[in-house]
Protein backbone atom coordinates (compact mmCIF):
# COMPACT_ATOMS: atom_id res chain seq x y z
CA UNK A 1 0.00 0.00 0.00
CA UNK A 2 1.83 3.40 -0.96
CA UNK A 3 1.93 6.12 1.61
CA UNK A 4 -0.03 9.42 0.45
CA UNK A 5 1.92 11.33 2.82
CA UNK A 6 5.03 10.73 1.24
CA UNK A 7 3.75 11.12 -2.26
CA UNK A 8 2.22 14.11 -1.31
CA UNK A 9 5.61 14.84 0.47
CA UNK A 10 7.54 14.96 -3.00
CA UNK A 11 4.78 16.21 -4.76
CA UNK A 12 4.83 19.49 -2.96
CA UNK A 13 8.61 19.59 -3.05
CA UNK A 14 8.84 18.92 -6.93
CA UNK A 15 6.33 21.32 -7.35
CA UNK A 16 7.64 24.17 -5.34
CA UNK A 17 10.98 23.31 -7.23
CA UNK A 18 9.40 24.00 -10.55
CA UNK A 19 8.44 27.70 -9.44
CA UNK A 20 11.19 28.77 -7.37
CA UNK A 21 13.21 28.36 -10.50
CA UNK A 22 12.57 30.21 -13.68
CA UNK A 23 11.81 26.60 -15.27
CA UNK A 24 7.87 26.27 -14.96
CA UNK A 25 7.70 30.38 -16.19
CA UNK A 26 9.71 30.01 -19.28
CA UNK A 27 7.61 26.39 -20.25
CA UNK A 28 4.68 28.19 -19.46
CA UNK A 29 5.03 31.16 -21.19
CA UNK A 30 6.13 29.57 -24.57
CA UNK A 31 3.51 27.45 -24.05
CA UNK A 32 1.15 30.60 -23.85
CA UNK A 33 2.77 32.15 -26.85
CA UNK A 34 2.39 29.26 -29.16
CA UNK A 35 -1.14 28.29 -28.00
CA UNK A 36 -2.50 31.86 -28.36
CA UNK A 37 -0.90 32.12 -31.51
CA UNK A 38 -2.93 29.36 -33.02
CA UNK A 39 -5.87 30.26 -31.14
CA UNK A 40 -6.37 34.21 -32.23
CA UNK A 41 -5.40 33.42 -35.86
CA UNK A 42 -7.67 30.89 -36.12
CA UNK A 43 -10.31 32.71 -34.74
CA UNK A 44 -9.82 36.18 -36.20
CA UNK A 45 -9.01 35.62 -39.38
CA UNK A 46 -10.70 32.45 -39.96
CA UNK A 47 -14.02 33.52 -37.71
CA UNK A 48 -14.40 30.28 -36.44
CA UNK A 49 -15.93 30.26 -32.95
CA UNK A 50 -14.18 26.91 -31.43
CA UNK A 51 -10.86 25.42 -30.37
CA UNK A 52 -10.78 22.54 -32.82
CA UNK A 53 -7.70 24.03 -34.59
CA UNK A 54 -5.79 24.82 -31.25
CA UNK A 55 -6.85 20.92 -30.02
CA UNK A 56 -5.37 19.78 -33.41
CA UNK A 57 -2.21 21.38 -32.94
CA UNK A 58 -1.37 21.37 -28.91
CA UNK A 59 -0.34 17.75 -28.95
CA UNK A 60 2.50 18.63 -31.15
CA UNK A 61 3.24 21.39 -28.64
CA UNK A 62 3.43 18.92 -25.78
CA UNK A 63 5.87 16.88 -27.86
CA UNK A 64 8.50 18.88 -26.70
CA UNK A 65 6.87 20.47 -23.66
CA UNK A 66 6.69 17.74 -21.83
CA UNK A 67 10.20 16.34 -22.14
CA UNK A 68 11.25 19.41 -20.98
CA UNK A 69 9.22 19.85 -17.55
CA UNK A 70 10.23 15.85 -16.94
CA UNK A 71 13.53 15.33 -17.87
CA UNK A 72 15.43 17.20 -14.79
CA UNK A 73 12.93 15.03 -12.62
CA UNK A 74 14.88 12.11 -11.87
CA UNK A 75 18.62 12.80 -13.88
CA UNK A 76 19.32 16.01 -11.75
CA UNK A 77 18.76 13.84 -8.95
CA UNK A 78 20.61 11.02 -9.44
CA UNK A 79 23.44 13.49 -10.73
CA UNK A 80 23.73 15.93 -7.69
CA UNK A 81 23.44 12.84 -5.67
CA UNK A 82 20.09 13.73 -3.79
CA UNK A 83 18.50 10.24 -5.33
CA UNK A 84 20.58 8.26 -2.28
CA UNK A 85 18.81 10.99 0.37
CA UNK A 86 15.23 9.54 -1.01
CA UNK A 87 16.43 6.09 -1.21
CA UNK A 88 17.57 5.60 2.33
CA UNK A 89 14.78 7.57 3.90
CA UNK A 90 11.18 5.05 4.59
CA UNK A 91 10.23 6.19 1.03
CA UNK A 92 9.27 3.37 -1.32
CA UNK A 93 10.29 4.01 -4.84
CA UNK A 94 6.80 3.58 -6.48
CA UNK A 95 5.89 6.76 -4.17
CA UNK A 96 9.13 8.71 -5.60
CA UNK A 97 8.20 7.95 -8.97
CA UNK A 98 3.94 9.14 -8.29
CA UNK A 99 5.25 12.39 -6.38
CA UNK A 100 7.29 13.45 -9.30
CA UNK A 101 4.67 12.47 -11.68
CA UNK A 102 1.92 14.57 -9.81
CA UNK A 103 3.80 17.51 -10.12
CA UNK A 104 4.96 17.74 -13.53
CA UNK A 105 1.25 16.74 -14.25
CA UNK A 106 -0.11 19.37 -11.89
CA UNK A 107 2.76 22.28 -14.19
CA UNK A 108 1.04 20.88 -16.72
CA UNK A 109 -2.34 21.98 -16.03
CA UNK A 110 -1.39 25.22 -14.27
CA UNK A 111 -0.57 25.32 -18.00
CA UNK A 112 -3.62 24.76 -19.38
CA UNK A 113 -5.42 26.90 -16.90
CA UNK A 114 -4.96 30.41 -18.65
CA UNK A 115 -6.07 28.95 -21.82
CA UNK A 116 -9.54 28.64 -20.23
CA UNK A 117 -9.97 32.54 -21.34
CA UNK A 118 -9.64 31.22 -24.73
CA UNK A 119 -12.81 29.64 -24.11
CA UNK A 120 -14.59 32.64 -21.96
CA UNK A 121 -13.91 34.30 -24.91
CA UNK A 122 -15.50 32.43 -27.05
CA UNK A 123 -18.64 31.67 -25.11
CA UNK A 124 -18.80 35.56 -25.23
CA UNK A 125 -18.04 36.16 -28.71
CA UNK A 126 -19.91 33.02 -30.37
CA UNK A 127 -21.78 29.89 -29.19
CA UNK A 128 -19.62 26.93 -29.54
CA UNK A 129 -20.25 23.85 -28.78
CA UNK A 130 -19.52 22.86 -25.12
CA UNK A 131 -18.71 18.96 -25.37
CA UNK A 132 -15.81 18.87 -27.60
CA UNK A 133 -14.10 21.67 -25.48
CA UNK A 134 -14.54 19.81 -22.01
CA UNK A 135 -13.33 16.58 -23.74
CA UNK A 136 -10.38 18.44 -25.36
CA UNK A 137 -9.45 19.49 -22.34
CA UNK A 138 -9.88 15.79 -20.48
CA UNK A 139 -8.07 14.56 -23.54
CA UNK A 140 -5.44 17.06 -23.05
CA UNK A 141 -4.85 15.85 -19.42
CA UNK A 142 -5.11 12.19 -20.22
CA UNK A 143 -2.58 12.25 -22.99
CA UNK A 144 -0.52 15.10 -21.12
CA UNK A 145 0.15 12.21 -18.48
CA UNK A 146 0.99 9.91 -20.42
CA UNK A 147 3.78 11.56 -22.12
CA UNK A 148 4.82 12.45 -18.62
CA UNK A 149 4.96 9.36 -17.99
CA UNK A 150 7.12 8.61 -21.04
CA UNK A 151 9.20 11.35 -19.84
CA UNK A 152 9.97 10.26 -16.15
CA UNK A 153 10.59 7.24 -17.39
CA UNK A 154 13.10 8.86 -20.06
CA UNK A 155 14.68 10.55 -16.83
CA UNK A 156 14.98 7.86 -14.57
CA UNK A 157 17.25 5.95 -17.03
CA UNK A 158 19.79 8.31 -17.27
CA UNK A 159 21.65 10.86 -15.16
CA UNK A 160 21.99 13.67 -17.82
CA UNK A 161 19.17 15.81 -18.47
CA UNK A 162 19.98 16.42 -22.52
CA UNK A 163 19.79 12.56 -22.75
CA UNK A 164 16.76 12.54 -20.96
CA UNK A 165 14.46 15.04 -23.46
CA UNK A 166 15.67 13.59 -26.27
CA UNK A 167 14.58 9.76 -25.32
CA UNK A 168 11.51 11.00 -23.69
CA UNK A 169 11.20 13.19 -26.98
CA UNK A 170 11.98 9.98 -28.96
CA UNK A 171 9.47 7.70 -27.40
CA UNK A 172 6.54 10.26 -27.27
CA UNK A 173 7.42 11.13 -31.33
CA UNK A 174 6.89 7.36 -31.83
CA UNK A 175 3.80 7.35 -29.98
CA UNK A 176 3.03 10.62 -32.03
CA UNK A 177 2.80 9.43 -35.21
CA UNK A 178 1.71 5.81 -34.98
CA UNK A 179 -1.58 6.91 -36.95
CA UNK A 180 0.03 9.08 -39.27
CA UNK A 181 2.41 6.24 -41.23
CA UNK A 182 -0.56 3.85 -42.09
CA UNK A 183 0.05 4.03 -45.06
CA UNK A 184 3.73 3.11 -44.78
CA UNK A 185 2.46 -0.35 -42.73
CA UNK A 186 1.17 -3.82 -43.85
CA UNK A 187 -2.69 -3.36 -44.21
CA UNK A 188 -3.49 -6.45 -41.73
CA UNK A 189 -1.09 -4.23 -39.08
CA UNK A 190 -2.75 -1.03 -39.85
CA UNK A 191 -5.37 -1.16 -37.25
CA UNK A 192 -2.92 -2.02 -34.43
CA UNK A 193 -0.56 0.43 -35.27
CA UNK A 194 -3.41 3.43 -35.25
CA UNK A 195 -4.63 2.01 -31.75
CA UNK A 196 -1.46 2.86 -30.51
CA UNK A 197 -1.08 5.66 -31.46
CA UNK A 198 -1.82 8.78 -28.97
CA UNK A 199 -3.33 11.42 -30.96
CA UNK A 200 -5.62 8.69 -32.27
CA UNK A 201 -6.84 8.48 -29.10
CA UNK A 202 -6.94 11.76 -28.36
CA UNK A 203 -8.54 12.67 -31.58
CA UNK A 204 -11.34 10.50 -30.72
CA UNK A 205 -11.67 12.51 -27.56
CA UNK A 206 -11.08 15.31 -28.80
CA UNK A 207 -14.32 15.61 -31.10
CA UNK A 208 -16.37 15.58 -27.86
CA UNK A 209 -16.93 11.33 -27.28
CA UNK A 210 -15.40 9.55 -24.31
CA UNK A 211 -15.18 6.56 -25.08
CA UNK A 212 -13.99 3.66 -22.57
CA UNK A 213 -11.60 2.15 -25.12
CA UNK A 214 -9.58 5.39 -25.52
CA UNK A 215 -9.65 6.09 -21.46
CA UNK A 216 -8.04 2.62 -21.06
CA UNK A 217 -5.45 3.22 -23.23
CA UNK A 218 -4.65 6.57 -21.65
CA UNK A 219 -4.85 4.97 -18.02
CA UNK A 220 -2.86 1.61 -19.07
CA UNK A 221 0.00 3.12 -21.06
CA UNK A 222 -0.05 5.42 -18.27
CA UNK A 223 0.31 2.15 -15.70
CA UNK A 224 2.96 0.99 -17.80
CA UNK A 225 5.28 3.77 -18.37
CA UNK A 226 5.10 4.80 -14.46
CA UNK A 227 5.88 1.06 -13.55
CA UNK A 228 8.98 0.87 -16.19
CA UNK A 229 10.47 4.46 -14.10
CA UNK A 230 10.14 2.70 -10.84
CA UNK A 231 11.54 -0.66 -12.30
CA UNK A 232 14.19 1.67 -13.75
CA UNK A 233 14.76 3.34 -10.42
CA UNK A 234 15.18 0.10 -9.02
CA UNK A 235 17.59 -1.37 -11.59
CA UNK A 236 20.44 0.15 -8.90
CA UNK A 237 19.24 -3.01 -7.00
CA UNK A 238 20.02 -5.25 -9.43
CA UNK B 1 20.76 -0.99 18.87
CA UNK B 2 23.62 -3.08 17.37
CA UNK B 3 24.41 -3.86 13.79
CA UNK B 4 25.52 -6.87 12.55
CA UNK B 5 27.43 -7.38 9.37
CA UNK B 6 28.05 -11.07 8.49
CA UNK B 7 30.22 -12.02 4.81
CA UNK B 8 28.86 -9.14 3.28
CA UNK B 9 29.98 -9.12 -0.18
CA UNK B 10 29.06 -7.06 -3.14
CA UNK B 11 30.84 -7.16 -6.92
CA UNK B 12 30.42 -4.44 -9.36
CA UNK B 13 30.95 -6.51 -12.98
CA UNK B 14 32.35 -9.12 -11.52
CA UNK B 15 34.92 -7.06 -9.64
CA UNK B 16 34.23 -7.42 -6.06
CA UNK B 17 34.15 -4.34 -4.30
CA UNK B 18 33.62 -5.53 -0.67
CA UNK B 19 34.53 -8.76 -0.23
CA UNK B 20 33.40 -11.11 2.27
CA UNK B 21 33.21 -8.28 5.44
CA UNK B 22 32.06 -9.38 8.88
CA UNK B 23 31.54 -7.65 12.09
CA UNK B 24 29.22 -6.12 14.50
CA UNK B 25 28.59 -2.99 15.89
CA UNK B 26 27.57 -2.63 19.35
CA UNK B 27 25.09 -0.43 20.71
CA UNK B 28 26.37 2.99 21.90
CA UNK B 29 29.28 2.12 19.81
CA UNK B 30 31.41 5.15 17.52
CA UNK B 31 33.12 3.34 14.79
CA UNK B 32 35.64 4.09 12.98
CA UNK B 33 35.62 2.93 9.53
CA UNK B 34 38.97 3.36 7.33
CA UNK B 35 40.09 2.29 4.09
CA UNK B 36 42.13 3.79 1.26
CA UNK B 37 39.60 5.21 -1.33
CA UNK B 38 38.17 2.62 -3.12
CA UNK B 39 38.74 -0.03 -0.19
CA UNK B 40 34.73 -0.38 -0.20
CA UNK B 41 34.18 2.02 2.95
CA UNK B 42 30.83 3.90 0.78
CA UNK B 43 30.06 0.52 -0.79
CA UNK B 44 29.46 -1.19 2.80
CA UNK B 45 27.45 2.06 3.85
CA UNK B 46 25.31 2.11 1.08
CA UNK B 47 24.13 -1.50 1.60
CA UNK B 48 23.32 -1.13 5.27
CA UNK B 49 21.31 2.30 4.25
CA UNK B 50 19.53 -0.12 2.17
CA UNK B 51 20.35 1.97 -0.99
CA UNK B 52 21.54 -1.15 -2.75
CA UNK B 53 21.62 -4.78 -1.84
CA UNK B 54 24.71 -6.72 -1.26
CA UNK B 55 25.55 -9.43 -3.60
CA UNK B 56 25.90 -12.17 -1.02
CA UNK B 57 26.04 -11.53 3.19
CA UNK B 58 23.26 -10.32 5.29
CA UNK B 59 23.06 -7.31 7.23
CA UNK B 60 20.42 -6.98 9.84
CA UNK B 61 20.33 -3.86 12.21
CA UNK B 62 18.75 -4.32 15.55
CA UNK B 63 17.65 -7.75 14.73
CA UNK B 64 15.88 -6.92 11.13
CA UNK B 65 17.52 -7.78 7.78
CA UNK B 66 18.01 -4.84 5.72
CA UNK B 67 15.89 -6.62 3.26
CA UNK B 68 13.08 -8.22 4.57
CA UNK B 69 12.69 -4.83 6.75
CA UNK B 70 13.94 -2.30 4.80
CA UNK B 71 11.54 0.12 5.57
CA UNK B 72 11.75 -0.14 9.57
CA UNK B 73 15.51 -0.05 9.28
CA UNK B 74 15.75 2.84 7.14
CA UNK B 75 13.55 4.23 9.54
CA UNK B 76 16.16 3.55 12.38
CA UNK B 77 18.60 5.03 10.19
CA UNK B 78 20.23 8.35 9.89
CA UNK B 79 22.47 8.46 6.79
CA UNK B 80 24.94 11.70 5.45
CA UNK B 81 26.15 10.20 2.15
CA UNK B 82 29.96 10.85 0.72
CA UNK B 83 29.61 14.47 -0.67
CA UNK B 84 27.22 14.77 1.18
CA UNK B 85 24.23 16.21 -1.49
CA UNK B 86 21.30 18.35 -0.75
CA UNK B 87 18.77 20.34 -2.77
CA UNK B 88 20.58 23.37 -3.79
CA UNK B 89 17.35 25.44 -4.12
CA UNK B 90 15.45 24.70 -0.98
CA UNK B 91 16.27 27.10 1.96
CA UNK B 92 17.50 25.07 4.83
CA UNK B 93 14.10 24.64 7.45
CA UNK B 94 11.49 23.88 4.18
CA UNK B 95 14.58 21.06 3.84
CA UNK B 96 14.67 19.81 6.85
CA UNK B 97 11.28 20.28 7.10
CA UNK B 98 11.01 18.07 4.15
CA UNK B 99 13.27 15.40 5.37
CA UNK B 100 10.84 15.55 8.50
CA UNK B 101 7.62 14.77 6.69
CA UNK B 102 9.68 11.81 4.83
CA UNK B 103 10.20 9.89 8.02
CA UNK B 104 6.59 10.62 9.03
CA UNK B 105 7.47 13.37 11.61
CA UNK B 106 4.71 15.99 10.94
CA UNK B 107 3.13 18.75 12.36
CA UNK B 108 3.79 20.46 15.64
CA UNK B 109 6.72 17.49 16.29
CA UNK B 110 8.28 18.05 13.36
CA UNK B 111 8.63 22.07 14.31
CA UNK B 112 9.78 20.72 17.67
CA UNK B 113 12.38 18.27 16.22
CA UNK B 114 13.45 21.08 13.58
CA UNK B 115 14.11 23.82 16.63
CA UNK B 116 16.07 21.34 17.86
CA UNK B 117 18.06 20.59 15.32
CA UNK B 118 19.07 23.96 13.97
CA UNK B 119 19.78 24.81 18.08
CA UNK B 120 21.83 21.36 17.89
CA UNK B 121 23.67 22.28 14.56
CA UNK B 122 24.17 26.41 15.06
CA UNK B 123 22.14 26.78 12.07
CA UNK B 124 20.26 29.70 13.25
CA UNK B 125 22.05 32.51 11.93
CA UNK B 126 21.25 30.59 8.12
CA UNK B 127 17.87 29.14 8.90
CA UNK B 128 15.83 31.20 5.95
CA UNK B 129 19.32 30.85 3.36
CA UNK B 130 18.82 28.67 0.36
CA UNK B 131 21.46 25.66 0.96
CA UNK B 132 23.09 26.63 -2.12
CA UNK B 133 24.42 29.80 -0.55
CA UNK B 134 25.82 28.24 2.35
CA UNK B 135 29.62 27.64 3.32
CA UNK B 136 30.58 24.22 2.97
CA UNK B 137 31.02 23.90 6.36
CA UNK B 138 27.42 25.40 6.99
CA UNK B 139 26.41 22.89 4.21
CA UNK B 140 27.60 20.01 6.32
CA UNK B 141 25.88 20.89 9.18
CA UNK B 142 22.64 20.94 7.30
CA UNK B 143 23.71 17.38 6.17
CA UNK B 144 23.66 16.05 9.73
CA UNK B 145 20.97 17.77 11.13
CA UNK B 146 18.79 15.79 7.86
CA UNK B 147 20.58 12.92 9.00
CA UNK B 148 19.39 13.48 12.83
CA UNK B 149 15.79 14.48 12.00
CA UNK B 150 13.99 11.70 13.06
CA UNK B 151 16.33 10.89 15.87
CA UNK B 152 17.80 8.09 14.63
CA UNK B 153 19.44 5.49 16.76
CA UNK B 154 22.04 4.58 14.28
CA UNK B 155 23.74 7.47 12.44
CA UNK B 156 25.86 6.58 9.33
CA UNK B 157 28.37 9.19 8.36
CA UNK B 158 30.19 8.90 4.93
CA UNK B 159 33.62 11.28 5.35
CA UNK B 160 31.78 13.83 7.35
CA UNK B 161 34.88 16.21 7.47
CA UNK B 162 35.86 16.05 3.72
CA UNK B 163 36.74 19.21 2.33
CA UNK B 164 36.30 21.33 5.88
CA UNK B 165 39.27 23.48 7.22
CA UNK B 166 40.57 23.20 10.24
CA UNK B 167 38.11 24.81 12.56
CA UNK B 168 35.15 22.97 10.93
CA UNK B 169 36.61 19.74 11.13
CA UNK B 170 36.95 20.28 15.10
CA UNK B 171 33.24 21.61 15.68
CA UNK B 172 32.12 18.66 13.23
CA UNK B 173 34.33 16.65 15.59
CA UNK B 174 32.69 17.63 18.40
CA UNK B 175 29.40 17.38 17.43
CA UNK B 176 29.84 14.01 16.23
CA UNK B 177 30.87 13.13 19.69
CA UNK B 178 27.95 15.10 21.45
CA UNK B 179 25.24 13.63 19.01
CA UNK B 180 27.35 10.09 19.11
CA UNK B 181 26.59 9.69 23.17
CA UNK B 182 23.65 7.88 22.82
CA UNK B 183 23.43 6.42 19.87
CA UNK B 184 25.22 4.13 17.42
CA UNK B 185 27.84 5.38 14.61
CA UNK B 186 29.59 4.76 12.03
CA UNK B 187 32.16 7.11 10.95
CA UNK B 188 34.16 6.68 7.53
CA UNK B 189 37.20 8.54 7.13
CA UNK B 190 40.36 8.73 5.91
CA UNK B 191 41.93 11.52 8.19
CA UNK B 192 43.60 9.56 11.04
CA UNK B 193 43.72 11.59 13.95
CA UNK B 194 39.88 12.19 13.70
CA UNK B 195 39.82 8.40 14.64
CA UNK B 196 41.70 8.67 17.26
CA UNK B 197 39.73 11.97 18.67
CA UNK B 198 35.93 10.18 17.92
CA UNK B 199 36.28 7.13 17.99
CA UNK B 200 36.22 4.14 20.22
CA UNK B 201 36.48 1.12 18.09
CA UNK B 202 38.26 1.31 14.38
CA UNK B 203 37.81 -1.56 11.30
CA UNK B 204 40.16 -1.15 8.76
CA UNK B 205 39.61 -2.69 5.79
CA UNK B 206 41.87 -2.78 2.12
CA UNK B 207 40.67 -3.85 -1.26
CA UNK B 208 37.24 -4.93 0.11
CA UNK B 209 39.06 -6.88 2.74
CA UNK B 210 38.66 -6.56 6.73
CA UNK B 211 42.20 -6.35 7.83
CA UNK B 212 42.08 -5.25 11.02
CA UNK B 213 39.32 -4.75 13.96
CA UNK B 214 39.83 -2.80 17.47
CA UNK B 215 40.04 -0.14 19.65
CA UNK B 216 42.71 2.32 18.43
CA UNK B 217 44.96 1.94 21.38
CA UNK B 218 44.72 -1.80 20.68
CA UNK B 219 45.69 -1.66 17.07
CA UNK B 220 48.12 0.90 17.77
CA UNK B 221 49.79 -2.49 20.40
CA UNK B 222 49.28 -4.86 18.14
CA UNK B 223 51.18 -3.39 15.29
CA UNK B 224 53.52 -1.98 17.06
CA UNK B 225 57.62 -2.90 16.37
CA UNK B 226 59.01 -1.37 19.04
CA UNK B 227 59.21 2.01 20.53
CA UNK B 228 62.05 4.69 19.67
CA UNK B 229 63.56 7.27 22.12
CA UNK B 230 64.50 10.98 20.62
CA UNK B 231 67.32 12.26 23.25
CA UNK B 232 69.05 15.55 22.57
CA UNK B 233 71.47 16.14 24.38
CA UNK B 234 73.78 19.20 24.65
CA UNK B 235 77.05 18.38 24.33
CA UNK B 236 81.31 20.31 24.19
CA UNK B 237 81.84 17.15 22.47
CA UNK B 238 83.09 17.33 18.19
CA UNK B 239 82.41 13.40 17.70
CA UNK B 240 78.91 12.72 19.27
CA UNK B 241 78.70 9.72 17.29
CA UNK B 242 82.22 8.13 18.62
CA UNK B 243 81.96 9.49 22.27
CA UNK B 244 78.33 9.50 23.44
CA UNK B 245 76.72 6.83 21.41
CA UNK B 246 78.31 3.85 22.81
CA UNK B 247 77.13 4.80 26.11
CA UNK B 248 73.43 4.90 25.37
CA UNK B 249 74.13 1.68 23.27
CA UNK B 250 75.37 -0.12 26.56
CA UNK B 251 72.07 1.03 28.30
CA UNK B 252 69.68 -2.02 28.94
CA UNK B 253 66.51 -2.71 26.29
CA UNK B 254 68.27 -0.37 23.88
CA UNK B 255 69.05 -1.74 20.42
CA UNK B 256 70.26 0.38 18.23
CA UNK B 257 71.79 4.26 18.72
CA UNK B 258 71.74 6.29 15.41
CA UNK B 259 72.58 10.55 15.66
CA UNK B 260 69.86 12.08 13.80
CA UNK B 261 71.77 15.97 14.26
CA UNK B 262 74.36 17.13 15.25
CA UNK B 263 74.85 21.31 15.40
CA UNK B 264 75.96 23.64 17.07
CA UNK B 265 76.48 21.56 20.34
CA UNK B 266 73.73 19.58 20.27
CA UNK B 267 73.77 16.19 19.41
CA UNK B 268 70.47 14.28 18.84
CA UNK B 269 69.67 10.72 19.02
CA UNK B 270 67.29 8.18 18.41
CA UNK B 271 66.75 4.90 20.46
CA UNK B 272 65.42 1.56 19.20
CA UNK B 273 64.30 0.26 22.43
CA UNK B 274 62.64 -2.76 22.91
CA UNK B 275 58.60 -3.17 22.32
CA UNK B 276 57.10 -2.77 25.88
CA UNK B 277 60.11 -0.75 27.76
CA UNK B 278 60.80 2.17 28.98
CA UNK B 279 64.32 3.26 29.26
CA UNK B 280 63.46 7.15 29.78
CA UNK B 281 65.04 6.94 33.27
CA UNK B 282 67.87 4.81 32.76
CA UNK B 283 68.93 7.33 29.62
CA UNK B 284 68.39 10.49 32.18
CA UNK B 285 70.68 8.55 35.05
CA UNK B 286 73.39 8.23 32.27
CA UNK B 287 73.70 11.59 31.23
CA UNK B 288 73.45 13.01 34.65
CA UNK B 289 76.19 10.71 35.60
CA UNK B 290 78.25 11.77 32.42
CA UNK B 291 77.45 15.26 32.72
CA UNK B 292 75.21 15.23 29.66
CA UNK B 293 72.68 18.36 29.77
CA UNK B 294 69.39 16.98 28.75
CA UNK B 295 67.46 19.46 26.01
CA UNK B 296 64.61 17.10 24.83
CA UNK B 297 63.35 13.63 25.58
CA UNK B 298 60.33 11.91 23.96
CA UNK B 299 59.02 8.34 23.28
CA UNK B 300 57.29 7.90 20.30
CA UNK B 301 55.19 4.88 19.79
CA UNK B 302 53.77 3.13 16.92
CA UNK B 303 51.24 6.03 15.12
CA UNK B 304 47.74 4.77 13.61
CA UNK B 305 49.07 6.32 10.72
CA UNK B 306 51.57 3.25 10.67
CA UNK B 307 49.29 0.90 11.42
CA UNK B 308 47.04 1.83 8.24
CA UNK B 309 50.03 2.30 6.00
CA UNK B 310 51.36 -0.86 6.89
CA UNK B 311 47.85 -2.87 6.69
CA UNK B 312 47.14 -0.74 3.42
CA UNK B 313 49.90 -1.41 1.25
CA UNK B 314 50.68 -4.97 1.19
Amino acid sequence: MPNVANILAIFRRELRSYFNSPVAYVVIVVFLAIIGWFFTSNLFLMNIASLRVVFELVPLVLLFFVPAITMRLLAEEKKSGTLELLTTKPVRDGEIILGKFLAAWILLAAALLPTLIYVITLLVLGAPDPGPIVTGYLGLLLMGAVTIGIGLFASSITENQIVAFIIGFLIILVFFLMDKVLMYVPEGLASTIEFLGIDYHFGNIARGVVDSRDVIYFLSLLTFSLCCATVSLERRKW
Amino acid sequence: MAIAVRNLTKTYNGQPAVDDISFDVRTGEILGFLGPNGAGKTTTMKIITCHMPPTGGTVEVDGLDIFDHSLAVRRKIGYLPEMNPLYMDMNVLDYLAYSAELHGIRGSAATGRIREMVHLCGLESVHFKDIGELSKGFRQRVGLAQAMIHDPEVLILDEPTSGLDPNQIVEIRHLIRQLGQAKTVILSTHILPEVQATCDRVIIINDGKLVADGSPEQLQRQYQSGESLTVELKTPSTDPLQELAPKLRVLAHVNAVTLAAHERGVARFDLAVEKGQDVREAAFRLAVSEGWIVLEMHRRVTTLEEVFHKLTTA
